[in-house]
C-alpha cells in the first residue's frame, strides 16, 4: 500500500529524524534515564544538562531568557495555564478578558470556562480578510480589562497578526498580552526581547518535534505571576508540577534548534511549493482563497471550491491528506467557526480544503494533488446540482432552501 | 470519517447521474436540502404509461454518504409504483449502507427527496 501525500502540517508534522534520534538518548538504561530534579546524583545531574540545554534552543528561537520558558504538555496546557493564571491570580485588577473569534479551541473554551466563573470575556470579529482591526480592539478596551489573547498565526487560514501593534496597544493601557505561538514558531521570526508580549504559548509537535509537549513563555522583566493550574513538587519555580519528561522537553528543543538552523531557508522553499499549487488552479471557476495573502506563513492555503462539499471533496482526493472545515468533517455538523468569523457563506465554508506544506513535501506531491484536485472538482460539480443551478444563471443565495 | 464499502462504491460509482425534463408531464422532481447545511439533493423519477418508475436521475451537493445514499436511493426506486416508493424508509438506505450515526440524517434527506419527487408527479397529475 502506498502511503497519501501529507498536506496537513497544522495538524501535525512528523518528528524529525534528527529529533527522535535525540530522544531516544534519553529512555533507557544505557541512556540519560535519570529525574532531572534528582540533584544528589549522576543520572539526575545528566537529566538536568539536558533540560537546560533544551530551555535554551527553545529560547533561542525566540529570543527569551531561558528562565522564561515553563514547559507544559503542549500549546493547549500552555494556554489554559496563560490564560486561567493570569486571570485567577490578578482577579482584583479586572475581570474582563478580549479575545478572537478565531482563535484556537484552546483559548475560546478557557475563555468560556472562566465567564461561567464571573469573569465577562469580549470575543472580536476579524476583518474579512481573518486580521484584526487595531482600532476594534482599541474600542474594546476597558478600565477592568486585565488580558487579551489574541493568536499570532492563525491555524486554519495562517494568517499572521500584528501582535507588535497589539501588544504596544495593551501596554499603553497597562493590559496583560498572552500570543498562542503554536502555529508561528519556526515559521514566523519572533523576538521576545523586543516584542511587547507577556506570554506566549508553543507546541512542539507543530515544527517536527514529539506530540505531547510544549512551553509556555512567561516575561520575567517585569515579573508575570500566574496561579498554577497543576499542583505538586513546585517545579518549574511553581508554575507546573510534574516530573519533567527529558526526552520529550529534549526532542523539543532539538526542533526548536532545527528551526532556529534552517527556518530562513525552509521558508523560501515551501513558499514556492505553495505558490506552485496555487498556480495549479488558475483558471478553475468559482475558486475563493480564505484569509489574507500577504500577511500568511508560506505554507498555508486555505481554499473554497465552490459548489463542491469539502469532505467529498477530501474523499475524491483521498491520496492527499489535508482537512476542511465542511460540517461534515466535524462532529458538530457546523461549518469552521474561523471561516465563518470571516463572513463566508455556510456554502463557501462548506466548500473550504486546507493544504499545509511543509518539511517532506515535494514537487512531485503539490503536482499530483494538483492534478488530482482539477480532476475531482470536475466531476463532482458535474454531480453537483448547486453548480447546475449556477450555470443557470440562478442566484442561490434568493433560492427558498427547505433546509432540515 | 471512515465509510464502508457500499458507500465508496456508490460514491466512486454514483448510479444514474443526471438530469430529466423537470417541466415533462410524467417526471418528478424532489430538491431537498439547503447549502447551509452542507447538502442538496436533487432527484428525478419519470413514470410510464402504467404508473411504474422507469427511470431515476440524481445530482447531489453533499458528503459522501449524502451522495451514496441518493444513489442508492435511484437503483431501488426504478420498477416501482409510486406507492411502493413511497414506502422506503430512510432506515432502510442507512441499514443498507451502513451508515454511522452522524450520518444518517443523509437517508433522511433521501427519503425526503424520493417523497418531495413523488408529490410533485402528483401535483402534475
Amino acid at each position: 500500500m502506498t502511503t497519501p501525500i501529507y498536506m496537513d502540517y497544522s495538524a501535525t508534522t512528523p518528528v524529525d529524524k534528527r529529533v527522535a534520534e535525540k530522544m531516544m538518548q534519553y529512555l533507557t538504561m544505557e541512556g540519560d534515564f535519570g529525574n532531572p530534579a534528582s540533584n544528589s546524583h549522576y543520572y539526575g545531574w545528566q537529566a538536568d544538562e539536558a533540560v537546560k540545554k533544551a530551555r535554551q534552543q527553545v529560547a533561542d528561537l525566540i529570543g527569551a531568557d531561558a528562565k522564561e520558558i515553563v514547559w507544559t504538555s503542549g500549546a493547549t496546557e500552555s494556554n489554559n495555564l496563560a490564560i486561567k493564571g493570569i486571570a485567577h491570580f490578578y482577579h482584583k485588577k479586572g475581570k474582563h478578558i478580549i479575545t478572537l473569534k478565531t482563535e484556537h479551541k484552546a483559548v475560546l473554551d478557557t475563555c468560556r470556562q472562566l465567564e461561567r466563573e464571573g469573569y465577562e470575556v469580549t470575543y472580536l470579529d476579524p476583518m474579512a480578510n481573518g486580521l484584526l482591526d487595531i482600532n476594534v480592539l482599541k474600542a474594546a478596551m476597558r478600565d477592568d480589562t486585565l488580558l487579551v489573547s489574541i493568536m499570532h498565526v492563525n491555524n486554519e487560514i495562517g494568517v499572521i497578526q500584528d501582535i507588535e501593534s497589539i501588544g504596544n496597544l495593551c501596554r499603553e493601557n497597562k493590559i496583560f498580552f498572552h500570543v498562542d505561538a503554536a502555529q508561528s514558531a519556526g515559521k514566523v521570526a519572533i523576538n521576545l526581547a523586543e516584542l511587547p508580549v507577556d506570554l506566549m504559548s508553543f507546541s512542539a509537535h507543530k515544527i517536527y518535534g514529539p506530540k505531547g509537549m510544549g512551553a509556555l513563555y512567561v516575561q520575567r522583566k517585569p515579573r508575570i505571576r500566574l496561579e498554577a493550574q497543576m499542583h505538586g513538587g513546585g517545579h518549574e519555580r511553581g508554575m507546573r508540577s510534574g516530573t519533567l519528561a527529558t526526552h520529550q522537553i529534549v526532542g523539543m528543543g532539538e526542533a526548536f534548534a532545527i528551526a532556529n538552523a534552517e527556518m530562513d531557508e525552509e521558508n523560501i522553499r515551501i513558499r514556492a511549493l505553495r505558490d506552485r499549487l496555487l498556480a495549479g488552479f488558475d483558471g478553475m471557476e468559482e475558486v475563493v482563497i480564505n484569509g489574507d495573502m500577504d500577511a500568511r506563513i508560506p505554507g498555508n492555503l486555505n481554499i473554497s471550491f465552490n459548489y463542491v462539499e469539502g469532505e467529498s471533496l477530501m474523499m475524491a482526493i483521498n491520496d492527499v491528506a489535508v482537512s476542511s472545515g465542511s460540517a461534515c468533517t466535524s462532529a458538530s455538523l457546523e461549518p469552521s467557526y474561523v471561516l465563518r468569523a470571516l463572513g463566508l457563506t455556510d456554502e463557501l465554508a462548506h466548500s473550504s480544503i486546507r493544504f499545509t506544506i511543509g518539511r517532506y513535501t515535494t514537487e512531485q506531491d503539490v503536482d499530483k494533488a494538483i492534478a488530482l484536485v482539477r480532476e475531482k472538482v470536475e466531476k463532482l460539480r458535474d454531480l453537483s446540482p448547486l453548480w447546475d443551478m449556477f450555470k443557470e444563471g440562478i442566484d442561490l443565495s434568493k433560492v427558498e432552501w427547505a433546509a432540515h | 470519517m471512515a465509510y464502508g464499502e457500499k458507500v465508496m462504491d456508490h460514491y466512486e460509482n454514483p448510479r444514474n447521474v443526471g438530469v430529466l425534463d423537470k417541466d415533462a408531464k410524467n417526471v418528478g422532481t424532489g430538491m431537498v436540502g439547503a447549502p447551509a447545511c452542507g447538502d442538496v439533493m436533487r432527484l428525478q423519477i419519470q413514470v410510464d404509461d402504467n404508473g411504474i418508475i422507469e427511470e431515476a436521475k440524481f445530482k447531489t451537493y453533499g458528503c459522501g454518504s449524502a451522495i451514496a445514499s441518493s444513489s442508492l436511493l435511484t437503483e431501488w426506486v426504478k420498477g416501482k409504483t409510486l406507492d411502493e416508493a413511497a414506502a422506503i424508509k430512510n432506515s432502510d438506505i442507512a441499514e443498507e449502507l451502513a451508515l454511522p450515526p452522524v450520518k444518517v440524517h443523509c437517508s433522511v434527506l433521501a427519503e425526503d427527496a424520493i417523497k418531495a419527487a413523488i408529490s410533485d408527479i402528483k401535483n402534475k397529475a
